[in-house]
């Protein structure tokens, strides 16, 4: 269509496409329409040229700008770390047992400590702290190496028979299979389970209370009550790691179970590991 | 199809039809009509000394409800009405109100929404032309423009003038007036949100927030264009209220009405009518209602979706009336079951007006029309309305009074539900929120109740266990409280015992309950 075709009603002129007898009107765009369009591609220049727009082979443009979300990410990230550099300092110098004794600091320790626990700690000792059958429950007031605040952070900087670890907490129960007669460990067994106050047997009484004696009560005490220090379990308590039925107790007494748990202090630093320890101290056994 | 040739004979001998375009070319109007510039009059009289006073007050509760103290105490801010939106409290003079009593302010927009029908259904479209800030400003507009420009003529005469100087200046000084009352009128809103004398300082020096600038800036925008510039076009194209308020009206509402009957036939040459023996009506057609309307409509048209019924051509045309010697009420508020009723008493068989059937020989008005009066306002929908709108009201009363100003909320840890002790008790986490809605420090007593095999503790306390605990919550204010139970569940039965938490003032005589279960534990 070479020729202008002027519509009749209006003056204007058509674009010349027809559809069931009705052609479309080349009306102009409105001038502050034009104007915007050509505004939003000088902008699309100035945006290729100052941010990473066009795909190459490998990778894309930079762009001169220098921007990248990654970068972005680790601003964020850092402003983040600086915002709590403050407080971190602080817990870095405050000892552990005195944490609590400022609110404001202790509130900060307790959640950072609360989110670390969710990352490092859960796995095991489940996401309340609940533990599970040969993990401890952290909630409760039965504590294998102490439940004060600096005795927890020891256990959480340097673990649990971890031996890559010097100052690791080590201890190790003997396996008494073949060592003592098979009646001799029914019968102590049984004696372990009369210190709870659970049903026992009255016949053996004698022989197990002689072999508890002989054998155990250097770690466990004579009470059956443990040592926090060597991380001998109270025998006493209604609380039980690896349960508590007669063939449990003499399962564990022929070929004991040792928990294993790593050492954190090098991992995780000084601050995360007070933090960790005043929120599982203040879980509601801490001593 | 047929087609007609250019001499317009249909071909093949067909009948042309006498049938013309509703667009032909010489006879198009335009889709697009220019706004026609309004330029009110000044009216005098009963209703604009109304609307004088109406704008006054408005204004006044605009402008000076921030600055009103009210003294809480020192915990609580001493503005009488304040919208803490960072603190979440809403402050009414006595009243104080949480982000979980915000029922009150939906009962207070349901009272809002029922007042509107009651005075709408009574006295018609009032609050369009009373009340409505998009009224009151632009009367106040008004004010400004015809102080500098002068009145109707003497703009009229300004407009159509050539720039100069002195038209420069007026208009110049015109629009800076009206932008600082829009600054005043933004700025008078962000003191309902903060401190009224802080932000005030804060706003001067400099250092307010910026989104009380935003505020500013956006209301001034909105006032100066809305009240300045656009005008009866927001009440006309923009405003939903005329077409739902036009809704609401029946033949007993109250509008301003032009009394035709008595009006008509209009007549701008009454001596000459009267000598040559035809009927004449009370309108001279002097247009004044027209003047002086905001709206810039005749009202002789009849009700009308354009007319906000301030009722300012009431008093232009009363004025004429008066000088003519005639009765008033030419255009008065009047019902249209009335208007009916003296439109019948008017008419004569062939529907023209004959201005003898209402009006006596010496000119007055005839004893048999109907006048509106205001026991108009009373009919069984208007009553309804006031019975339902008071009720509510009568209920926010009377839960006002009575709410309680201490709450309490329970939660029970979930994981783990409960923790076995080394002594084979059971302990059962719980975190205690305590509510002190009063701006005062309060001691609460929380003890347990139903179960006396329990007692409780706090985290890392090294008192014993017991049943009731002191604690102090600041004022205004919610303490989130570790509260550790403990049972033996040797004495329990079942996997759970249900058991209430009580807090108590412990001065006063305020409590408040939850329903908790304990977990007995034992289960896993």
């Amino acid at each position: 269509m070479s020729e202008k075709e002027i519509d009749d009603v209006t003056n204007v002129e058509t674009t010349g496409h027809e559809w069931d007898g009705i052609k479309e009107l080349n009306n102009p765009l409105p001038r502050w329409w034009v104007w915007v369009f050509y505004a939003t591609i000088v902008f699309a220049i100035g945006y290729c040229i100052y941010y990473p727009a066009i795909p190459l082979i490998e990778g894309a443009t930079k762009g001169v700008g220098g921007y990248s979300s990654r970068l972005e990410l680790q601003q964020t990230m850092a402003d983040v770390e600086a915002g709590r550099a403050d407080m971190l300092e602080r817990i870095r110098t405050t000892d552990v047992t005195e944490i609590r004794d400022d609110p404001e600091l202790a509130r900060f320790a307790s959640a950072g400590g609360a989110s670390a626990f969710k990352v490092y700690c859960s796995q095991c000792h489940g996401s309340g702290a609940q533990g599970a059958a040969g993990y401890p429950n952290l909630n409760d007031d039965d504590w294998l190496w102490g439940g004060s605040v600096d005795q927890i952070a020891h256990t959480i900087r340097h673990g649990v028979r971890y031996e890559e670890d010097p100052e690791t907490r080590y201890s190790e129960m003997p396996a008494f299979a073949g060592v003592l007669p098979r009646e001799e460990v029914l019968a102590v067994a049984n004696y372990v389970r009369s210190l709870s106050g659970l049903d026992h047997e009255g016949t053996a009484m004698e022989t197990g209370t002689r072999v508890y004696m002989e054998n155990c009560a250097a770690c466990h005490g004579d009470d059956g009550l443990g040592n926090t220090d060597l991380g001998a379990p109270n025998l006493a308590d209604a609380l039980w790691l690896y349960g508590s039925s007669h063939q449990e107790l003499v399962s564990q007494i022929n070929n004991p179970k040792h928990g294993v748990m790593p050492s954190w202090g090098d991992r995780l630093g000084d601050a995360m590991v007070k933090q960790l320890a005043v929120y599982v101290h203040g879980l509601g056994g801490g001593e | 199809m047929t087609t007609v040739d250019q001499n317009g004979k249909a071909g093949g001998g067909l009948e042309q039809f006498d049938v013309e375009p509703v667009n032909r070319r010489d006879r198009q109007q335009p889709l697009y009509a220019p706004r026609k510039k309004i330029h009110p009059k000044r009216a005098e009289g009963a209703f604009r000394r109304f609307k004088w006073l109406v704008m006054l007050v408005t204004l006044g509760i605009y402008y000076a409800t921030p600055w009103i103290r009210w003294d809480r105490g020192e915990f609580a801010p001493d503005q009488a009405v304040l919208l803490d939106l960072y603190n979440r409290r809403f402050y009414f003079f006595w009243v104080e109100i949480w982000p979980q009593e915000f029922y009150y302010v939906a009962g207070l927009l349901l009272m809002a929404a029922l007042g509107l029908f009651l005075v709408t259904s009574s006295v018609g479209r009032a609050w369009c032309g009373y009340t409505c800030p998009q009224t009151v400003w632009v009367d106040l507009f008004l004010v400004v423009e015809r102080f500098i420009e002068g009145d109707r003529n003497k703009r009229i005469r300004l407009d159509k003038a050539a720039m100069n100087a002195s038209k420069l200046a007026k208009r110049v000084s015109k629009h800076a007036i009206w932008l600082l009352i829009a600054v005043a009128t933004g700025g008078a809103w962000i003191f309902y949100f903060a401190d009224a004398p802080t932000l005030l300082s804060d706003v001067v020096s400099g250092t307010a927030p910026t989104v009380a600038y935003g505020t500013i800036a956006v209301l001034t925008f909105t006032t100066y264009s809305l009240g300045g510039l656009m005008r009866e076009q927001v009440c006309t194209y923009m405003c939903p209220w005329p077409r739902i308020q036009a809704a609401m009206l029946d033949e007993h509402s109250l509008t301003v009405t032009y009394n035709a009957w008595r009006g008509e036939p209009r007549s701008r040459h009454q001596k000459r009518e009267q000598t040559a023996g035809t009927a004449a009506g009370d309108c001279v057609d002097c247009n004044a209602c027209v003047a002086v309307c905001p709206m810039g409509i005749d009202i002789r048209d009849g009700q009308q979706l354009e007319c906000i019924t301030c009722a300012l051509c009431i008093d232009a045309c009363d004025d004429i009336m008066q000088r003519l010697d005639r009765p008033k009420g030419l255009i008065s508020y009047s019902t249209l079951a009335s208007y009916d009723h003296n439109m019948r008493l008017a008419q004569l068989a062939d529907g023209t007006i004959d201005p003898g059937r209402v009006h006596t020989p010496e000119g007055r008005i005839a004893p048999e029309v109907q006048h509106t009066t205001l026991r108009s306002i009373l009919r069984p929908r208007t009553i309804a309305y006031f019975t339902i709108w008071s009720l509510i009201g009568l209920a926010m009363v009377v839960m006002l009074a009575t709410r309680e100003r201490l709450e309490l909320n329970v939660l029970h840890d979930r994981n783990p539900v409960s923790v076995t002790l080394s002594d084979g008790t059971v302990r059962n986490g719980y975190t205690v929120k305590i509510l002190n809605m009063m701006p005062e420090k309060r001691t609460i007593l929380l003890t347990i109740e139903d179960f006396p095999e329990s007692a409780m503790l706090m985290p890392l306390e090294k008192d014993e266990p017991r049943q009731a605990i002191f604690l102090d919550v600041d004022p205004d204010s919610l303490r989130a409280q570790k509260i550790f139970v403990i049972a033996d569940p040797g004495g329990l039965e079942g996997q759970q015992t249900p058991f209430r938490f009580r807090v108590r003032d412990s001065a006063g005589s305020e409590r408040a309950e939850y329903d908790a279960i304990f977990d007995n534990g034992g289960a896993r």
